[in-house]
Parts: structure tokens; C-alpha cells; sequence
């Protein structure tokens, strides 16, 4: 996702130099008017007052921050207290993108190295294998996970008749099943770009790890790791960012008691909950979040890649 | 060389990961394929084969809901990736064939945009707009709202595309006193087309795809697949709808496949 346009963006010629100005037009206006105006109607939305049924008035105020980060109101007679309930939601959503980034990081990286060093003929193949399942639906991927997971499902009939266990296992609406709900939806996310940078590694440096005795571990965590880190970087924030925001994870496999970012922001618009400046204030603190761990990212990748020319 | 046991690219254990990584990747869908032939009013016993599910979306109680559902979905995703599509390759022309200039690298921030915002805000945002200007809920929010989010996904082939075409011929063209729409229309855009093309089934599958956005946009009663399966879903997972997602999932498939195969069929020419 970051930086995924951004790839590629050399100049090739100036041979549309004289109606540049014109080929903008569209995709300006577009994405000024849907994405940037709207993100900056969001913001001012976030300093509103609620209306009773969903909606806003339009008078300025700090309450939609204040009921998320205080409890007893930071302008009220008492002493304000920290309100820990959305601080702990966002740190739960956190912790599982983090778990499932890790998770697919675990599995996603032998099976980029293993692609990676597969004849040049076969690789698009077997690439194109790990894509599939990203273009299926994400709904029905969802689906198809709960379906599997479910008490009564396929995975516990199997866990039975093999004798692992004797009695299913509750899966579903667990914070494990949001983590592997999470892990199956942006698994490719992360082998993609790990492949990628494999591809490029030179394996003549191994070679010359194990001539200098470096087992093959030492030479992965030595010599490999440190060469393809980009990659692995890139895959994990690709992994990363969208877990956090991801509603329907959350929403399908983790019910009710494992709420995250996704389904408190939903809540506000589409639910129960129904306040608006609320909602829009945390899919700004969302998205600051967001632009941040982008942020980081970018410096460190600019850092590296100084030092590597350095 | 050194012989197969002492090869430094080989991890003992990289290939058992990545046949799990497959495993975990396919099975779900599988299962849920094999399920949707179950002869059984319940998805817990296997009933023997049967196609009484797929009949059941079609002509079933609830088949009208779905048939408006999945026409909803493909028109909207044939007008989204289209639009989109336009877009991209303007823009395209304009970030790579147009030299360089100041709004050059501001344009592709806006190109990539869509795709840094986590889905759930840029849901909130679309939808707090269009509340904000007064524009009623329906069809045309749902569209707008896809072609914004389409375009960078039709723009990644395009742009690839644009990149490995040399401005030579056109260049040639030029020379030989075409105009520059010809060089362009009979030059560039031919040259162009298997990016074009990846661009746009790209673009349709993700807006066929999309379910948050559009179920904050959209206005009510309007459905997509995604939503109606949702919807659905809710109320837990019945046979029908394993059905119809085998059938989206075959559908899906296909259209990556088809891409697959035509970029293939190309880079060996």
C-alpha cells in the first residue's frame, strides 16, 4: 500500500509537457474533492457538537477529544481523570495488528526465500499462487474463516477425529481468531514485497559467509536479513496499517468482546453509538497514528539507503 | 557449485512453511467451496452432493435480493474501474511523460493517497462529505466514492506499463508528420493496452470488492454483494451464501487468472 503508486515514478519523457495541465485536471480534481476535502470536513467535524440522532450542530468544542481522552470532562468542576476505555481499545488494536504482522512475518518470509530461490520460470507461478487468495473477496475470506473456525466446524472435526482434542475448541470470538482473521487478509501483503527484495539479493554473498564458516542461520541473520530489511519492513507495514483499521476481522470473528478501532468508529456512524464528532475525532486519531508509522518508516528507509551509498 | 546438502540458499524447513503458507491461504476457501454442494439444510452435516443452494440463489426467497445486489455490484464496478481507468492514464501521462516540474511529485502523493488512509476513515470522510454538502445517499455516492479509491490501483499497472514503453516510436511518428493524437492514438495506446487492461481489472475487482466504504456511502435499501452478504452473514452463515461466495470466488478467479495469462502472453511476444 505505501508508496505502492510511488514506485516507478521516474520521468520518461517530456513528450506531454504542453497538456500536463489538462491530463492532471481529472485525477486533481477527483481526489481533492473525495479524499483530501473530505478528510478536512472530517477534521472539522471532530471539533463539533453531536446532534441527538446522528449529525452535528455546528458550534465549535473540544467534547468528542475530551470524551476520549478524559473521564469526568477536562472542563467540569472535578479534577479530570484519564479515561482509559478507547486508550485500551486503540492499544488492543495495536497489540493484534501487531501479533498477525508477526505472525505473517514468521510464515510470510520462508515463503518468500523459498519462491525467491525457485528456477526463474516456476517463480511467476508459484507468485502468483500466494496472489490468488488476495483477490477473492475479503468478506467472503472472512467468511470462509469463521466458517472454518466456528465450534462445530471443519478445523475442530479435525482436531477430534485426530484425537488432539476431545472437545472443540472456542475459537471464534476469541482475540485468536481475530489475529488469525487479521493474518489470513494481508498474508500476501507481506510475502510480496519479501520476495521482491530476495529476488534481488545477491546469494553470492552467502556463499561467501560459508566460506568464512557462517553456518546457514548465521548467515540469514548476518548477512541475508540485514540486505533484504526494506522488504521486510515494507511487508510489515503493509501487514500493519490496514490490521488496525480493519473492521470486518474484528467485526465477524472477534464479536462483541473483542472490540477494535474499526467497529468503535463504525459504531458512531452506522451503530448504536451514534456520535458523529466522536467518530470523526477517532478516525482522526486513527489516522494520525497512521501517518506516523508511515512517517517513521520513510525516514528510516531514507536514512538506510543514505548510509548504503554512504 | 557446491552440491545440494551444502547449498547456502537452501533452508531445510522453507518449504514445508511454504506449503502451510498455501494450506492456510487455500483451505478455508476450499472447505467453504465443498460446503456450499452440501445436500443439508445445515451447514454442521454433510449431506451428500448436491446443487440445490446454487438453484436457491437463484430462484430461492431471497433471489431477487441478490440478483439486484450483484447487478448493483457489477455496474457500479464496471463504471468505477472505467472512470477510473480514464483517470489513471492521464495522469500517468502527465507524472511520467510530461518531464519534470513542481505539482509533479505533489500529484503522485494525490495518486497514492487513497491507499495510505486506512479504509475505515476514508469511509467516515466519504460519508461525513457527502452529509456535509447535502447530497442524498444512493447509487452516485457509492460510485464517486469507488472511483476516488480505484484510481490508484489502475494507475500501479499503467504506470508500470508506461514505464517500459520508450517514447522512441512515438518520437518516429512525430518525425514522419503524424499529429500528436495520431502518435498518440495509434502509437502510445496500442502500446499501452496490456497496462491499460491489467489496470482496469484491477480497479473493477477491488470496487467489486469493497464492502466498508461502500456500506457507509450507500443509501438505504441499496445494496451491493458485499453488503447483502454481510447482511446476511449477520444472522449467521447459511448454505446459500456459501454458495453465492463459491460463485464470487470462481468469478474472482477467473478475472485474475484471464489478467494473468494476458500479461504472460505479452511479455513472450
Amino acid at each position: 500500500m505505501a508508496g505502492g503508486a510511488t514506485s516507478g515514478s521516474g520521468v520518461k519523457s517530456e513528450t506531454y509537457a504542453g497538456t500536463r495541465h489538462w491530463l492532471l485536471a481529472p485525477s486533481w480534481l477527483v481526489l481533492l474533492i473525495v479524499v483530501v476535502g473530505p478528510l478536512c470536513i472530517m477534521l472539522i467535524y471532530s471539533f463539533l457538537t453531536k446532534e441527538f440522532r446522528g449529525g452535528v450542530v455546528w458550534e465549535f468544542n473540544l467534547a468528542a477529544y475530551d470524551k476520549f481522552f478524559f473521564d469526568r470532562g477536562l472542563f467540569g468542576d472535578e479534577a479530570p481523570r484519564i479515561e482509559w476505555t478507547y486508550m485500551t481499545i486503540y492499544g488492543r488494536s495495536i497489540l493484534q495488528a501487531a501479533i498477525a504482522t508477526v505472525i505473517s512475518l514468521l510464515i510470510g518470509f520462508p515463503t518468500a526465500y523459498f519462491i525467491a530461490t525457485r528456477p526463474q520460470n516456476t517463480r511467476a507461478l508459484w507468485v502468483f499462487l500466494i496472489t490468488i487468495p488476495y483477490w477473492v473477496n475479503l468478506l467472503i475470506r472472512t467468511v470462509s474463516m469463521k466458517f472454518l473456525l466456528r465450534d462445530q466446524g471443519p478445523l475442530n472435526a479435525f482436531l477430534m477425529s485426530a484425537g488432539i482434542t476431545d472437545q472443540p475448541l472456542t475459537i471464534v470470538n476469541t482475540d485468536i481468531a481475530v489475529q488469525l482473521g487479521l493474518f489470513y487478509s494481508y498474508l500476501p501483503f507481506m510475502v510480496l514485497p519479501i520476495y521482491a527484495a530476495i529476488e534481488q539479493y545477491d546469494h553470492r554473498l552467502s556463499e561467501a559467509a560459508a566460506d568464512l564458516y557462517a553456518s546457514r542461520w548465521v548467515a540469514l541473520r548476518r548477512v541475508i536479513l540485514p540486505v533484504v530489511k526494506p522488504g521486510v519492513m515494507a511487508g510489515c507495514i503493509l501487514v500493519f496499517v490496514p490490521s488496525l483499521g480493519s473492521f470486518l476481522a474484528p467485526d465477524l470473528l472477534g464479536g462483541a468482546r473483542n472490540f477494535m478501532i474499526g467497529s468503535l468508529i463504525e459504531d458512531q456512524f452506522k451503530g448504536q453509538a451514534g456520535d458523529w464528532p466522536f467518530g470523526a475525532a477517532a478516525s482522526m486519531i486513527l489516522l494520525t497514528m497512521v501517518l506516523i508509522v508511515l512517517i517513521v518508516a520513510a525516514r528510516r528507509q531514507a536514512r538506510a539507503s543514505a548510509e548504503g551509498e554512504g | 557449485m557446491s552440491s545440494v546438502k551444502n547449498d547456502v540458499r537452501r533452508y531445510p524447513g522453507f518449504l514445508s512453511i511454504t506449503l502451510l503458507c498455501l494450506l492456510v491461504l487455500y483451505a478455508p476457501l476450499v472447505i467453504v467451496g465443498i460446503y456450499s454442494f452440501n445436500a443439508s439444510s445445515s451447514i454442521t452435516s454433510w449431506d451428500g452432493f448436491s446443487l440445490r443452494w446454487y438453484v436457491d440463489v437463484f430462484t430461492g426467497p431471497e433471489s431477487e435480493k441478490f440478483k439486484v445486489a450483484a447487478w448493483n455490484s457489477l455496474s457500479i464496478a464496471i463504471i468505477a474501474a472505467s472512470c477510473a481507468t480514464v483517470i489513471a492514464f492521464l495522469a500517468a501521462m502527465a507524472i511520467i511523460r510530461s518531464g519534470e516540474y513542481r505539482a509533479r511529485r505533489f500529484s503522485l502523493g494525490l495518486v497514492s493517497l487513497p491507499l495510505m488512509v486506512p479504509e475505515i476513515v476514508t469511509a467516515v470522510a466519504t460519508l461525513i462529505f457527502f452529509n456535509a454538502i447535502g447530497f442524498s445517499r444512493g447509487h452516485m455516492t457509492i460510485i464517486i466514492a469507488h472511483i476516488a479509491f480505484c484510481i490508484p490501483f489502475a494507475y500501479m499497472p499503467i504506470a508500470a506499463r508506461m514505464q517500459g514503453v520508450e517514447d522512441n516510436f512515438e518520437m518516429a511518428a512525430l518525425d514522419l508528420y503524424a499529429s500528436r493524437f495520431q502518435a498518440f492514438r495509434r502509437i502510445l495506446l496500442p502500446l499501452m493496452m496490456p497496462g491499460i487492461i491489467s489496470g482496469f481489472l484491477l480497479a473493477f475487482i477491488i470496487s467489486m470488492d469493497d464492502f466498508l466504504i461502500t456500506n457507509f456511502v450507500k443509501g438505504a435499501g441499496v445494496e451491493t454483494l458485499p453488503t447483502a452478504i454481510f447482511g446476511a452473514v449477520k444472522q449467521g452463515i447459511k448454505p446459500n451464501i456459501m454458495a453465492i461466495s463459491t460463485m464470487l470466488l470462481g468469478f474472482s478467479i477467473v478475472l485474475v487468472s484471464l489478467s494473468y495469462i494476458l500479461s504472460k502472453l505479452d511479455s513472450s511476444k
